[in-house]
């Protein structure tokens, strides 16, 4: 089921939301065990539910009313715990919506929540193992992490337990979630999308996208979340514009070949993302998919990020110093966890931190204050923004030879749970890939392109110039048009069940 | 890293690391500056650094908005989520004696 087929069957009254929503709620309840979501509330889902009919009844919906849609539990929702997939914040409830929660939601497109999604503890892991909560399960193979943070949307979309999510993306965390779960997502470009009322990780990175099983879907999501927010100075005011408008349109306009419809397109393929270290299975992947981008007409050629591999260091000393600045806003006196046992003011903030944050979070904390600190700062953090530049304009060096970027989103498949987790450098090295997109604030996205020998997923990179999602979207479609990559179902899509 | 160290990051970051958490932790740190140290080899001279990369999008500004209400005063929703208050005030302990 997708969104159009969906949209079809509501204003058609086929389906009603109610049923629609029952139908998602029973699936979460069996799928329990993929740990997928943190928080449910069938009775405000249900209340939606009823209203987004009540809007098709009378004619007042839009193409996404009555869809429905979990969020990353990232974002604060009325109603609905917002938690970060953290202990410290456990049990607050948001006294308001995030603007991509409120322009999703009654108020904007009728969209209806089924719940929030588990995550990496303050969207800071690359396995959803860092969550307070437990591990989401990959539902391609419950043994294996979903990818994260972003990791529970991943699974809700992959395991059919959602027809679409939310994610943020600080260094990969939308795009590698998809890659390990199978499905499509998009990081736009940065300030296309509001950051208010997104628990923030590291504010120059962080930037919200949608995740569903193809392109065309996130187009219509991008319709309803970008826009300019006076409550986020970041957020950028750009004249309205459809994602949806390129669906299907040859990338030349003058050329009216349907079999070759990606004519006139260039894609770049960096070299440095098929260096070493790339495995073999998610290389013959990507090779095959830019075999199939050229029989629909693209060109492929070469050019060069020579900064890739340090984009690693870059991203782990910008992003802590963020998080590090971010995070102290957390010291259990307004809101969130507090210790129980503490002599004065001072212990009772660090009790309540020390108890309150887990281990990637604290780790993450400290190397920030490291990098920020007198004597460290122009080596570590200023070296790493001078760096940023660089690789920006690296980017802005390879546009002038193709129209969008292309190639693996993470140099592996899916790892086992447990495999990576005590060892910190060996996660970050995954991020290889991903990171650099959003150090330059370029648009980028992952969708599905084939699958190792043992059936775990792969996804196939794509990062556009700036403001390109249209046609990064219009590219993509294409490619699932051609492909059927984007519609295999898992196995064990729910937990006992097979499809 | 010395022990010294990490209890002074600790304490500049409000946070405790217990005696036996120190020796793994300091080995954490070390590899992760020891990445970091990467960042030394690259020749930044003449660079500006980047600190957003809404300076590669658009000219840099600092937009203010129209000074108008807009969100409604939520102050018992908001105090809902203290972990301890009394009639409206946040409670911490006591500072002054």
């Amino acid at each position: 089921m997708t969104i159009e087929k969906l949209h079809e069957a509501l204003i058609n009254k086929q389906l009603s939301s109610v049923e629609v929503t029952n139908y998602f709620l029973n699936r979460i309840d069996t799928a329990k065990d993929l740990n997928a979501y943190i928080d449910v509330q069938p009775e405000l889902s249900l209340a939606q539910a009823r209203q987004a009919d009540q809007l098709i009844a009378q004619g007042n919906q839009g193409y996404l009313t009555g869809i429905p849609i979990a969020h990353k539990d990232v974002f604060v929702t009325k109603g609905w715990k917002s938690t970060a997939a953290s202990k410290m914040l456990g049990n607050y409830q948001s006294p308001f919506d995030a603007t991509v929660v409120e322009k999703l939601g009654m108020l904007g497109s009728g969209m209806v929540c089924l719940g929030k999604t588990n995550m990496d503890e303050f969207a800071m892991g690359s396995s959803n193992e860092n969550s307070a909560f437990g591990p989401a399960l990959n539902p391609w193979n419950l043994d294996y992490v979903p990818g994260g943070s972003s990791g529970g949307s991943a699974v809700a979309v992959a395991a059919g337990l959602t027809i679409a999510a939310t994610g943020t993306d600080t260094g990969g965390s939308i795009r590698q979630p998809a890659a390990f779960c199978g499905i499509t997502g998009i990081k736009p470009t940065y300030g296309r999308v509001s950051r208010y009322g997104m628990i923030a990780y590291a504010s120059s990175l962080d930037q919200a996208g949608p995740m569903a099983k193809t392109a065309s879907e996130c187009a219509w999501l991008m319709n309803a979340i970008a826009g300019k927010d006076l409550r986020d100075s970041t957020s950028i005011e750009r004249e309205n514009e459809d994602f949806t408008r390129l669906l299907g349109a040859n990338w030349d306009s003058s050329n009216s070949n349907a079999s070759q419809p990606l004519q006139g397109l260039k894609i770049g393929v960096p070299k440095e993302f098929f260096a070493k270290g790339l495995n073999h299975e998610v290389k013959l992947a990507i090779e095959e998919a830019l075999k199939q981008f050229e029989a629909l007409g693209a060109v492929c050629v070469e050019v060069s990020l020579p900064k890739t591999e340090l984009s690693i260091p870059v991203y782990y000393v910008l992003a802590p110093a963020e998080a590090s600045s971010n995070l102290s806003r957390y010291d259990g006196v307004r809101y969130g966890y507090r210790s129980e046992k503490y002599k004065d003011l001072a212990q009772m903030y660090t009790h309540s931190r020390t108890e309150g944050f887990g281990a990637e979070v604290k780790r993450r904390i400290l190397v920030g204050a490291y990098v920020l600190s007198q004597g460290y700062y122009e080596a570590y953090y200023l070296q790493a923004q001078k760096i940023r530049r660089i690789i920006a304009q690296d980017f802005q060096t390879a546009f002038t030879q193709c129209d969008v970027l292309m190639g693996p989103v993470a140099p592996d498949v899916a790892w086992k749970i447990g495999e990576k987790s005590k060892d910190p450098i060996a996660m970050y090295l995954e991020d290889i890939f991903t990171l650099s997109a959003n150090l330059a604030g370029l648009p980028a996205m992952s969708l599905p392109c084939g699958f190792n020998q043992s059936g775990l997923p792969i996804g196939l990179q794509m990062i556009g110039n700036y403001f390109n999602e249209a046609e990064m979207l219009q590219v993509a479609n294409h490619f699932q048009t051609a492909t059927e990559w984007h519609s295999m179902q898992p196995l064990q899509n729910v937990a006992g069940e097979k499809s | 890293m010395k022990t010294e160290e990490i209890t002074h990051l600790a304490k500049l970051s409000s946070l405790e690391v217990p005696e036996n958490e120190i020796e793994a932790l300091s080995e954490a740190l070390e590899s992760i500056l020891q990445l970091a140290n990467q960042l030394q080899s690259i020749d930044t001279v003449g660079i500006e650094p980047l600190f957003h990369p809404i300076e590669m999008i658009t000219p840099l500004m600092q937009p203010l908005r129209p000074d108008q209400v807009t969100e409604l005063n939520q102050r018992e929703a908001n105090m809902a989520n203290a972990p301890a208050q009394f009639e409206g005030l946040f409670l911490v302990p006591k500072v002054i004696d």
